[in-house]
């Protein structure tokens, strides 16, 4: 049922901090599924997590393969030029069957949502990039601490 | 002022044949919803997707069938489209994530 004065809104807070592919979504799909069940969600991008908003970046997220136990791949094979990029592009088209947005039209879904995407100010300086670098829907660049005052009473998911 | 209708625990209707129009906007209005015209292009739209694919759609869905942005339907259907849209057109719960 809708949100009544006294019962207090639930809120969730997601840290990106992976940039491949693969780890993109899963952060992004949680934060949607929030606003859609009426849920408050933010997004804090920090370290490779950077590169889901980051304008240069973003359209070209790879799959991590090499190092990863689930890659459906021998490592040694995975490592080769092109395989990842390969592998990426198969994802790229099982999601798009699927209906699932690429990554820039996710970020919009969500800004469009009411959801709210931060960028980390430590990964900006360490990587050398300013809010310029972001695409616009990154509403602000925090501290940690910042975000956790943002965060106070909210579900934190760390991805 | 609550309806007198079957839901399960969580509001979504509980008999699909059960639910009419004048049903839905008394739904609606239980849930702080007042229904126009932009509310029924997007209830319908979630129905007939239901209808024909026999799963209750996404907002994702919802807002290509109905071409009505995400934005507007979050205007639309304020504090949890996805839900509220469902419970309003008489459709299960969303399956979809998305």
């Amino acid at each position: 049922m809708t949100n009544s004065g006294t019962e207090k809104k639930r809120s969730l807070s997601v840290i990106c901090s992976k940039g491949s592919f693969d780890m993109a979504y899963p952060g992004l799909i949680l934060a949607n599924a929030a606003r859609m069940a009426g849920v408050d969600a933010r997004l804090f991008f920090t370290f490779w997590g950077l590169d889901i908003v980051n304008e240069k970046k973003i359209d070209h997220l790879h799959l991590n393969l090499v190092g990863n136990p689930s890659a459906p791949i021998p490592a040694m094979i995975a490592g080769l030029p092109g395989v990842e990029a390969l592998a990426t592009a198969q994802m790229r088209k099982e999601m798009d069957r699927l209906e699932i947005p690429p990554i820039r039209e996710f970020i919009e879904m969500l800004d469009d949502a009411g959801a709210d995407l931060y960028g980390c100010q430590m990964a900006l300086d360490m990587f050398k990039l300013t809010k310029d670098d972001l695409v616009p829907q990154v509403k602000d660049v925090l501290t940690a601490m910042d975000f956790m005052d943002m965060s106070e009473g909210a579900q934190i998911i760390f991805v | 002022m609550s309806v007198a209708v079957q839901t399960d625990a969580e509001g979504y209707l509980s008999n699909k044949d059960d639910w009419s129009e004048e049903l839905a906007n008394e739904l609606a209005k239980d849930l702080g919803v007042e229904l126009g015209d932009a509310h029924w292009q997007v209830l319908n739209a979630a129905r007939a997707i239901e209808s024909e694919s026999g799963s209750s759609p996404g907002l994702r869905k919802i807002s290509k069938r109905s071409e009505t942005p995400i934005k507007a339907i979050y205007k639309l259907f304020p504090d949890g489209p996805a839900k509220l849209i469902a419970k309003i057109a008489g459709i299960p719960k969303p399956k979809s994530c998305l």
